[in-house]
């Protein structure tokens, strides 16, 4: 309601202007600021090379109850995924996402696998999904959504697995953003996912798998 | 939800002779507090990671004005309705109007404290449409028709035993032979259950942990994936947000997160953190078709500018309650409405009023700890102080306390006569506790003395010891 809003400003601004700090700041050093993605304080634990990164990324995503794959090529893609459904007793059978590097895996190699592809309905029990990037300090994917990236892929299946390549883990969620951004236009959705889904709402003990996936696996390429 | 904060000693002396909230209580006093710790200690920045939330919540809060502006001009951009309530009842007419534009009849939650505060779900129900709640702690208190208890762990005061009891209820199309006995039995069954409630719902409601200026993006922090399937299958998204949500950018919303997450529930980041910038992309293969943001004020922007300013600054961790030894004992519900704990005492007197809530500043015993680890720094104690001398102002404190406090304050503007009924009185504690070194009853005191004893004094006063030691009697200035 737009009284209401001219209300609301109003008020802001009148309690504001009265009471006027030295935080307030002119319109044009707003503006500025709200474009220049200044960074804040970067956590020393990321002060690593690009290897130690990776290591720092897989050893935070297991900590929170990921399960990490590496990959040398994605030519062993579909060996490495043949043998984690087998290995989870799950049929051999998931819907991905549309996406050119998915798209790219010699599937073939394991023609038994029933490949689907799309947004999901809710019916599949593995989706695949390919990540924007990771980000090490917290063991954290970014999905970024899109027609090559369906969103619901990421939460309705209770097995979610997601390709990223090793070029692509970096240090901080800022480091993240750029990577976000350098893709064009943001996204309607993006999802920092960090392990599977949990709950501690009954009697505070963590539980896996409350209504997103129960499990999450990461297929991390090695393309260095 | 309709208040009852005045009646906050009598909710507490209930919640003490409660077995099942005490037994729930006992375990929560130590997991959220080591689980925290274990999360900063990970952190060697913590402390600063801190300093710099508060300064960056500061700043928007000094510039709230334009933050917002532009915030509503990038959601807009992105094809967002952004809609201005200034009170909860103009915020529950937007979203009633908005679930019959698209003929709801089904209406899924994700958790919104401000949902809460606006007594959303009593008012989609009234319209005659189904709302559920699909946070598994939002959901076992829906069941059970009560409020949540804590703002972070809304089911904090539920036995495993009640929550099957609640389903068992709830889920009567379900085997009655089946085993619930097992946490994993009830979180298959709640996935089940709500998992067709996601499918089928027009309306899907969303808080907001930020709103970003920079893009117009309303960011949710959950670890169920609940607000996600919410926001992501229902054709119309709603979110609710009130207007000190919003930050400058996306990098500023990432700082203050690596301190959300380690403060509430000591986790290093929650699962599911996700940016949601307007509708379905004509690209897209999913999301909602409509997307608005109703930003509500409801009292907050009187807020600006004066002494209870900083606690805009509140992220709803819940780390204040976590750590509170009276939440500890009389768990969230004594509290009275929506927002429990040290926070709670602060905003409830703050939106319903000191004749309302002037008891729960009075709930605390100003040990500081609720500051000690608040992310954003607020000074809880000193805010409960103001409305200690307000309600004393008011006129609202008991006759009891306002005659201690004239007595003492008689006293303590007579320093001889107050020295000379300290040591009386000092005396007079040693003959009544004789040789035990405690009273177990005093005159005037059995609010005290009925409980414990009271220690008795072991020597001279403190202003004794003091000159004795050669200390000066007045300070120089």
């Amino acid at each position: 309601m737009s009284g209401s809003r001219e209300q609301i400003l109003g008020r802001i601004r009148s309690n504001l202007t009265q009471a006027a700090g030295p935080l307030r700041e002119t319109p044009e050093v707003l503006e500025k600021r709200t474009i220049a993605h200044e960074r804040g304080i970067r956590p020393s634990r990321v002060d690593k090379d690009a290897a130690g990164l990776v290591d720092l990324f897989v050893q935070r995503a297991e900590k929170v109850n990921a399960t990490v794959a590496r990959i040398a090529s994605i030519d062993d893609i579909p060996d490495a995924l043949a043998t984690y459904l087998a290995n989870e007793n799950l049929p051999a059978a998931f819907r991905m996402s549309d996406n050119p590097d998915l798209n790219a895996v010699p599937w073939d190699k394991r023609p038994a696998l029933e490949i689907t592809k799309g947004a999901s309905d809710g019916k599949d029990e593995v989706g695949l999904s390919r990540a924007v990037g990771g980000v090490a300090e917290t063991g954290t994917l970014i999905l970024a959504s899109g027609k090559e990236s369906p969103t619901s892929l990421n939460f309705l299946p209770e097995t979610h697995v997601v390709m990223v390549k090793r070029s692509e883990i970096e240090g901080t969620y800022e480091d993240g953003w750029d990577m976000v951004r350098a893709k064009g236009a943001l996204s309607r959705a993006v999802n920092f996912i960090t392990g599977p889904s949990r709950t501690g709402d009954i009697e505070q003990t963590i539980y896996l798998g409350a209504h997103g996936p129960r499990r999450l696996h990461i297929l991390l390429v090695d393309d260095a | 939800m309709q208040p009852h904060s005045h009646n906050f000693k009598a909710n507490a002396s209930h919640a003490l002779k409660n077995k099942n909230l005490q037994s729930a209580l006992s375990q929560m006093k130590v997991g959220f507090i080591e689980r925290r710790q274990t999360a900063v200690d990970d952190m060697p920045e913590f402390e600063e990671l801190r300093d710099q939330a508060r300064d960056l919540k500061n700043h928007t809060l000094a510039n709230l004005d334009f933050y917002l502006e532009r915030y509503e001009q990038k959601a807009t951009e992105a094809g967002g309705h952004v809609h201005w309530a200034a009170t909860a009842a103009e915020a529950r007419k937007i979203i009633l109007d908005i679930c019959e534009s698209v003929d709801a009849k089904n209406v899924t939650k994700g958790k919104s404290m401000i949902s809460e505060e606006i007594a959303l779900n009593d008012a989609i129900e009234a319209a005659g449409l189904n709302v559920v709640e699909t946070d598994l702690g939002e959901y076992i208190v829906q069941l059970r028709k009560e409020p949540p208890s804590h703002i972070i762990a809304p089911a904090v005061h539920v036995l495993r035993s009640e929550v099957e009891d609640a389903f068992r209820e709830e889920h009567k199309h379900l085997a009655d032979e089946r085993r619930l006995t097992e946490p994993s039995d009830l979180l298959n069954e709640a996935r089940q259950v709500l998992r067709q409630k996601y499918m089928e719902a027009e309306v899907g409601i969303t808080g907001a942990n930020f709103l970003i200026a920079e893009t117009g993006s309303s960011v949710i922090v959950t670890n169920e994936g609940n607000g996600d399937l919410t926001q992501t299958l229902a054709k119309v998204h709603i979110v609710i947000a009130s207007i000190e949500k919003v930050v400058p950018t996306l990098e500023d919303a990432s700082s203050i997160l690596r301190v959300l997450a380690r403060s509430a529930t000591g986790q290093d980041f929650s699962s599911y953190t996700t940016f949601s910038t307007g509708p379905r992309r004509p690209e897209d293969l999913d999301g909602p078709e409509q997307y608005h943001v109703v930003i509500l004020d409801n009292g907050r922007s009187e807020l600006l500018g004066g002494e209870f300013q900083d606690a805009l600054r509140c992220i709803r961790c819940g780390a204040c309650m976590n750590h509170c030894p009276v939440y500890h004992a009389v768990g969230g519900h004594s509290y009275g409405w929506v927002y429990p704990g040290p926070i709670g005492s602060v905003l409830t007197p703050t939106f319903l009023g000191v004749e309302e809530a002037g008891h729960l500043p009075n709930a605390s015993t100003f040990c500081g700890r609720c500051e000690s680890v608040c992310p954003m720094r607020i000074p809880l104690p000193k805010m409960m102080r103001h409305y200690r001398v307000k309600e004393y102002e008011n006129g609202l404190s008991p006759p009891s306390v306002r005659a201690g406090l004239d007595i003492w304050g008689f006293f303590a503007r007579r320093p001889s006569l107050y020295r000379m009924a300290s040591r009386l009185g000092s005396f007079a504690l040693r003959v009544m506790g004789g040789k035990r070194g405690r009273a177990d009853s005093l005159p005037l005191a059995g609010g005290w003395t009925d409980h414990r004893d009271m220690p008795i004094p072991t020597g001279p006063t403190f202003q004794d010891q003091w000159s004795a030691r050669g200390g000066r009697r007045r300070p120089s200035r």
